[in-house]
């Protein structure tokens, strides 16, 4: 009830700082199991990317988060685990552990994902160069679509150091879905996926 | 009869023609709402129903539909009072500002000033409104955020483009906050023998305002061929200016009993309405056309963006505010 709520106002928020408006480019929305992967420049992309999804997409689809940012303090954790239901995970990377593990979980539960193959936030409108990451999820779950972001203006609305946010109106570009070739080499196939994300630009 | 009938509509009390005016709107709707519907299935009935006929269709039936949407808003916030009507105005502001905001290039450096302009600007602005205090409200935006926003802007010592991104919040937030802000703004005006009615006269204000955009658009559909400002605004046409402009003018004079106007007062003021509308129609397509954008936003389905809607009230809104407060108060 509590969660149900918060999601509910939560949403009412986001759209009303930066309205979270989705635009379909030469795609259409599916509920089959997809990837979105996006471009990260602000604390806010998560939500306006989980906030453009339609509701019967957004309820299986689970944002994957950093867990030294979101995992800390009581509303923060209530807000990325109870209601946005993301996979959080570290990004100091250790020798004994998978970082990638939930999220192979979480795909393998039948979960859609939102990821940031950047791994962390740039202040400019253009994404940089993507990590391994996406292709190995890609690799490990070859059925699974991948469905190219971009998210405008929220480099502008609450770049990196910023304590209060700018409203303004992002669109959530959504892409064609990003089709994966035979022996693709790990480097051709993050750039095409750039490529994919820019081309929405 | 027709004297019967003066009479009678000036002895309403201000409720009473609340109400009539309300219900004549919704009238006008239901209309247009039956017209749209009509329309739309003989076009279906035809063996090859050509696209562009549809797609005005579409858009006209959507734009009705949002009619009654912004009207039971407004109802709403008129029946809330004074508080409701400026908390209306106050987010019909953010709305106008946050898509001018998206348009116009800013930097990081302008961050902490676009943030105060809207979570201190606009709600402090519309509290002299509330508390009645016109010096403040009058010089709070052209005075002090004049000076003080590109003050705040230029601690981040960044001088690319630095007068051209000062000149663009300015305007963006003289437009969107102070421009709009003079439609609530009068509710402060101690206008002689209208007391405790003006919420009636902002009403007025915005029924002419819109209903002339609408005449307009109704007559350019219909008779319009001589472009006024083809390369600005292509779908205005002089026989919509002139068409929808009379007819409005017309409507004011037959709407002063709502107002502390005579019949021909009236006519006037619905003549200022009218041209300002239009300048401000042409003066905001110029400034969206210059920032790259067709229409301003997507929020009011049909219309386009709220400063698609908004434009021509923020143009006459402030000489329409000053004339009443230089002619009819005390």
């Amino acid at each position: 009830m509590l969660t149900h709520l918060a999601r509910l106002g939560l949403i009412a928020l986001v759209r009303l700082l930066i309205g979270a408006n989705p635009r379909w480019v030469n795609a259409a929305p599916s509920l089959a199991q997809s990837i979105y992967f996006t471009n990260h420049t602000s604390h806010l992309d998560t939500l306006a990317l989980w906030v453009a999804l339609p509701a019967e997409i957004r309820a299986n689809t689970r944002p994957v988060a950093a867990k030294d940012y979101w995992g800390k303090g009581i509303i923060k954790q209530f807000i990325a685990l109870k209601v946005l239901n993301a996979v959080l995970i570290d990004r100091e990377v250790s020798r004994h552990t998978d970082p990638l593990a939930p999220l192979l979980a979480a795909l393998d539960a039948g979960d859609s994902l939102i990821i940031f193959p950047e791994g962390t936030r740039r202040a400019q409108a253009e994404p940089s160069d993507f990590k391994g990451g996406l292709y190995h999820l890609a690799e490990a779950f070859p059925q699974v679509i991948l469905i190219p972001v971009y998210l405008d203006t929220l480099h502008r609305s609450m770049p990196k150091g910023s304590f209060l946010p700018v409203p303004l109106i992002c669109t959530v570009r959504f892409g064609a879905p990003l089709v994966r070739q035979e022996n693709e080499h790990k480097k051709v196939f993050l750039a095409r996926a750039r490529e994919a994300v820019l081309s929405l630009i | 009869m027709l004297g019967n009938l003066i009479n009678a509509l000036e002895a309403l009390s201000p409720s009473q023609k609340f109400y009539w005016l309300i219900g004549g709107v919704a009238a006008l709707l239901l209309i247009a709402s039956v017209i749209g519907w009509l329309l739309n299935r003989r076009l279906l009935a035809r063996q090859n129903p050509s696209e562009t006929s549809q797609k005005v269709i579409n858009n006209l039936i959507a734009r009705v539909n949002a009619w009654w949407v912004m009207v039971v808003i407004l109802g709403i916030a008129f029946l809330a009072g004074k508080l409701g009507t400026i908390i209306l105005f106050g987010f019909i502001s953010y709305f106008a500002l946050r898509e001018f905001m998206t348009l116009t290039p800013t930097r990081s450096g302008d961050h902490r000033t676009l943030s105060l302009a809207f979570f201190l600007l606009i709600p402090l602005h519309y509290y002299l409104i509330y508390i009645e205090w016109y010096g403040l409200f009058s010089t709070l935006i052209p005075v002090y955020a004049f000076l003080l926003m590109p003050s705040i802007s230029v601690l981040a010592q960044d001088t690319e483009h630095f007068l051209e991104r000062a000149a663009k919040i300015q305007w963006g937030v003289m437009i969107a906050i102070y421009c709009i802000s003079h439609a609530p703004a009068l509710l402060l005006l101690p206008i002689i023998n209208f007391e405790g009615q003006n919420l009636l006269l902002l009403f007025y204000f915005l029924l002419i305002v819109q209903l002339s955009d609408v005449l307009q658009y109704v007559f350019g559909n219909l008779f319009g061929k001589t472009k006024v400002a083809p390369v600005v605004s292509p779908n205005k046409t002089l026989e919509g200016l002139v068409g929808g402009g009379l007819s409005t003018i017309l409507v004011g004079a037959a709407l002063w009993w709502m107002t502390p106007f005579t019949p021909l007062q009236s006519a006037g003021m619905a003549a200022v309405i009218v041209v300002m509308g239009f300048l401000g129609g042409l003066v905001m397509s110029a400034i969206k056309r210059s920032l790259g954008a067709k229409d301003w936003g997507s929020m009011i389905e049909g219309h386009g963006g709220m400063l698609d809607r908004m434009d021509s009230v923020s143009f006459s809104a402030p000489i329409f505010f000053h004339l009443v407060r230089y002619f009819f108060t005390s």
